[in-house]
């Protein structure tokens, strides 16, 4: 197959090969970009919770004075353990993807001067950290006696469980056992490091956050009542929460079940995730559209200059190319229009990417995202051009003896 | 002579249907499927209350001082992103907005008046009078109340449209006692459906997005005086004393604030305020406030995710796409003719004519893209809701002007691609053309 021929043919159509070449490195550029953008979305719909999410559901009550939480908490857990299937019940103040209760700023030492990120601090009752399923790297987990009693707003003094991401964030490299941190005058020692445990709004948080937590164990008090974790068979799962609110409802008349967040955690994480999904959803809907619009133009324009040479393809054919011959020639014609337009749409998608982290805080689109693209776009080029090209290909050589 | 180039130029578009199809549908196709992601994105992403946002300000006050800004993990070290009670209530005193009020996130328990019903929870905000004509909150019934409740604690409140529906099954309510936390409150107002989207008045709290209405606004000082604690978040500096009280004398933040102001020279002089206002209440200290207008003020609390903005590019690059196919393939079309501009030329026909016919045909394309692209996103906006959660499709919605933008945009488009080839034809001696047919 010569190229030269039609390099000259392209070069009297420059206009509009150019044009097709552009929108071809806009799709490329808009393609690899949003494709980014989408897998960062699926990548944080689908993170480890690192806990046992389809066994767990959190019940929520609230609408009772303080004064009155130690005989709300003892009712509830009694009413709620009596509900069969149901295997374990345990306070705990943040729930994954549910209530936020525990979200503060840290510092490495108790002079408050090394900022160490705000994190997510998981206070939780007797049976929580066992109820969770939570998976211990290394250290040990909470033993009876780390449960205390407390009355401020956290836990003043205690023996901590810390995930992997926080404690490699904090102290890099180094073995976080015996470590402390602060937040304000409380203060916390790390004994355990645990595999992951994921912060209850994952999605306000850059990626490498979204697992800053740290366990902390206590005894229920006006601080840490109210919010309970319910664990079960997930095929009892439903069943058990139609049963929990029933009970509570028995067992505590007067309290108010917060109905919207009294859920299993499939159905907070779905909740959590809704808008992610919506939009991701969407982008896919605007890269359909793209590689339609794209593919239409390419067999517009392929089309049209197949009306228009159908003289010189006859020719062609007329002094002995064969339809394969022709065929080839529209085929390798776009596919070079395509590299052309792929070549500037890499650089542009380069670009925007520039732009995008510069000004939106996005991070870099991993390189291999552009070959990639420039693949798809080939394959769409070519399976655009094909039905123009087998057109082509069936004009009849007697086509040449014809005048216009 | 305008009807006769129209008369051509459909007579022209009509030898190549195909291609004339290929050309509207591109048009179509782009305009409706990126204006559809435009509207759908710009409802999560957008500005609540457009016509009025720049008057909004947040204020802001540093009253922790520089040793807490030690820690700051802002760059910008600006002041805390929410007031303690004792600077919101002094900042009400001196009342130097045209409009304003400071607000927190109430949860209390509504006890239904027949007894067989179980308390439901609710939210909303305490509030000042002020606040319901600053946000433009759309009243069903009777109206927010007044100065005067505020300084009294009147025992009123301002209920949205689910709980008076789910409390007094609808209907016009003003006038009933509703059961708060144990005690009666005289509903004053009952809201339309109203959920804006973020929710611009308590981002702190709310994180910007909220999926139901606001359940009821009562007056903060009512609210303050019956104990009704907050809700949102507080913020510590350090351990505040134990109760609702303890957080009243602490210099933890959990109030929002707002303030209406018409103009610059408005906020000029209440940022001039706020400074004189900081230097007296935290001698300490240089004042280190921060007056953010509501649009600033969302993007610096992070409400709407930053690649929400660049899906809004997105849509917009496909718009591009469509265009420049649809310009290519115009040009394709148009510089095939030069012989019949030659023909034309050599007939007598001035290049402005030549100009005016081939602009008119570009037109006509781009018009009836344009016109068929607006159709279709009528129907892609009215189908979002089989997609996406009903919420965010009920934010979805037409905006005239930027629809009227899309069809100018569209038809510029088309002509500008008609230009060149007509200008490359209208400018070559007609002879030469016929002779090389």
């Amino acid at each position: 197959m010569q190229i030269q021929p039609i390099f000259a043919a392209l070069r009297k159509h420059k206009l509009a090969a150019m044009l097709i070449a552009l929108e071809i490195a806009f799709a490329c550029a808009v393609l690899c970009n949003a494709c980014f953008m989408i897998a960062s979305r699926l990548s944080m719909m689908g993170i480890d919770s690192g806990v046992d999410e389809s066994a767990l559901a959190t019940m929520q009550l609230t609408g009772y004075d303080a004064s009155k939480a130690a005989d709300v908490d003892a009712r509830a857990l009694t009413a709620l353990r009596a509900i069969p299937g149901v295997q374990d019940v345990a306070l705990l103040n943040s729930i994954p993807f549910g209530a936020r209760r525990g979200t503060a700023g840290i510092t490495t030492d108790a002079g408050g001067q090394h900022f160490g990120g705000v994190i997510e601090f998981y206070v939780g009752g007797p049976g929580s950290f066992e109820a969770l399923g939570l998976q211990l790297e290394s250290g040990r987990g909470p033993q009876t006696d780390d449960y205390r009693a407390f009355t401020g707003l956290m836990p003043g003094d205690a023996s901590i469980q810390i995930t992997q991401a926080l404690a490699e964030h904090l102290w890099p490299g180094a073995n976080p056992l015996g470590k402390e941190i602060w937040m304000e005058k409380f203060h916390y020692r790390v004994v355990g490091v645990i595999r992951t445990l994921v912060r209850p709004d994952p999605p306000g948080w850059p990626a490498a956050q979204r697992d800053w937590c740290v366990f902390v164990p206590a005894l229920p008090g006006p601080y840490l009542t109210g919010s309970y974790l319910l664990r079960a068979a997930p095929q009892d799962l439903p069943r058990v929460m139609r049963d929990a609110s029933v009970a509570i409802g028995k067992a505590l008349p007067d309290v108010v079940i917060d109905r919207q967040a009294s859920r299993t955690l499939g159905d907070l994480r779905d909740n959590v995730f809704r808008n992610d999904r919506a939009m991701a959803g969407l982008l896919v809907g605007v890269i359909v559209a793209l590689l339609g619009v794209t593919a239409l133009g390419i067999v517009g324009l392929a089309s049209f200059w197949v009306a228009q040479r159908r003289k010189q393809i006859g020719i062609r054919r007329a002094l002995g190319a064969t339809r394969g011959d022709i065929l080839r020639y529209f085929q390798t014609e776009n596919f070079l229009i395509v590299t052309f337009g792929a070549m500037l749409g890499v650089a542009l998608a380069i670009g925007i990417n520039l732009m995008l982290m510069r000004f939106f805080e996005m991070p870099q689109l991993p390189l291999w995202y552009l070959p990639v693209g420039v693949l798809v776009l080939w394959a769409l080029g070519q399976l655009a051009v094909l039905s123009p090209a087998l057109r082509a290909a069936k004009v009849p050589p007697v086509v040449a003896t014809r005048s216009v | 002579m305008f009807t006769y180039y129209l008369d051509l130029a459909l007579r022209s578009l009509k030898r190549s249907p195909g291609l004339t199809a290929l050309m509207v549908l591109t048009i179509a196709f782009g305009v409706a499927a990126s204006m559809t992601a435009w509207s759908v994105f710009r409802a999560v992403s957008g500005d609540p209350i457009p016509w009025k946002s720049a008057q909004l300000y947040v204020p802001q006050i540093d009253m922790w001082g520089p040793q807490a800004q030690a820690s700051n993990p802002d760059s910008d070290k600006g002041p805390p992103d929410a007031l303690d009670y004792g600077d919101a209530v002094a900042l009400m005193r001196d009342h130097r907005a045209k409009l304003q009020s400071a607000m927190y996130q109430i949860g209390p328990a509504v006890v239904p008046a027949d007894a067989a019903k179980h308390p439901i929870q609710t939210d909303g905000h305490a509030v000042f009078s002020e606040f319901f004509p600053m946000v433009d909150a759309p009243f069903q019934y009777g109206g927010g109340w007044t100065a005067a409740d505020d300084e009294h604690r009147a025992q009123v409140v301002v209920i949205g449209s689910k709980l008076n529906t789910k409390v007094f099954d609808g209907g016009n309510s003003v006038g009933k006692m509703l059961n708060v936390d144990g005690r009666d409150y005289r509903v004053v107002g009952v809201l339309k459906e109203w959920n804006p989207q973020p929710r611009f008045f308590d981002v702190v709290n709310t994180g910007g997005f909220a999926s139901d209405g606001e359940g009821m606004f009562m007056p903060f000082t009512t609210a303050i005086a019956a104990g009704i604690s907050n809700n949102g978040n507080t913020n510590c500096n350090e351990v505040p004393e134990a109760g609702f009280e303890g957080l009243q004398r602490s210099a933890c933040i959990w109030i929002a604030y707002m303030v209406q102001l018409d103009d610059a020279a408005a906020a000029e002089k209440y940022k001039n305020y706020l400074e004189g206002f900081a230097r007296t209440r935290y001698p300490n200290w240089a004042p280190n406030v921060r007056l953010r207008n509501l649009p600033d003020w969302l993007d610096h609390e992070h409400v709407v995710p930053s690649d929400t903005k660049v899906s809004l590019l997105i849509a917009l690059g496909l718009l591009i796409v469509c265009l420049v196919n649809t310009a290519g393939l115009l040009l394709a079309k148009f510089l095939r003719r030069s012989s019949e501009i030659g023909v034309r030329r050599a007939l007598g026909a001035p290049r402005l004519a030549i100009y005016a016919q081939f602009l008119t045909e570009g037109a006509v394309i781009g018009l009836a893209g344009g016109l068929l692209g607006l159709v279709l996103t009528g129907m892609g906006v009215a189908c979002v809701g089989l997609v996406l959660p009903r919420d965010i499709a009920n934010l979805a919605h037409l905006d005239v002007s930027l629809l009227a933008t899309t069809l100018v945009v569209s038809v510029l488009a088309s002509l500008l691609a008609a230009l060149y080839p007509t200008f490359r034809a209208a400018h070559v001696v007609p002879a030469w053309q016929l002779k090389s047919n």
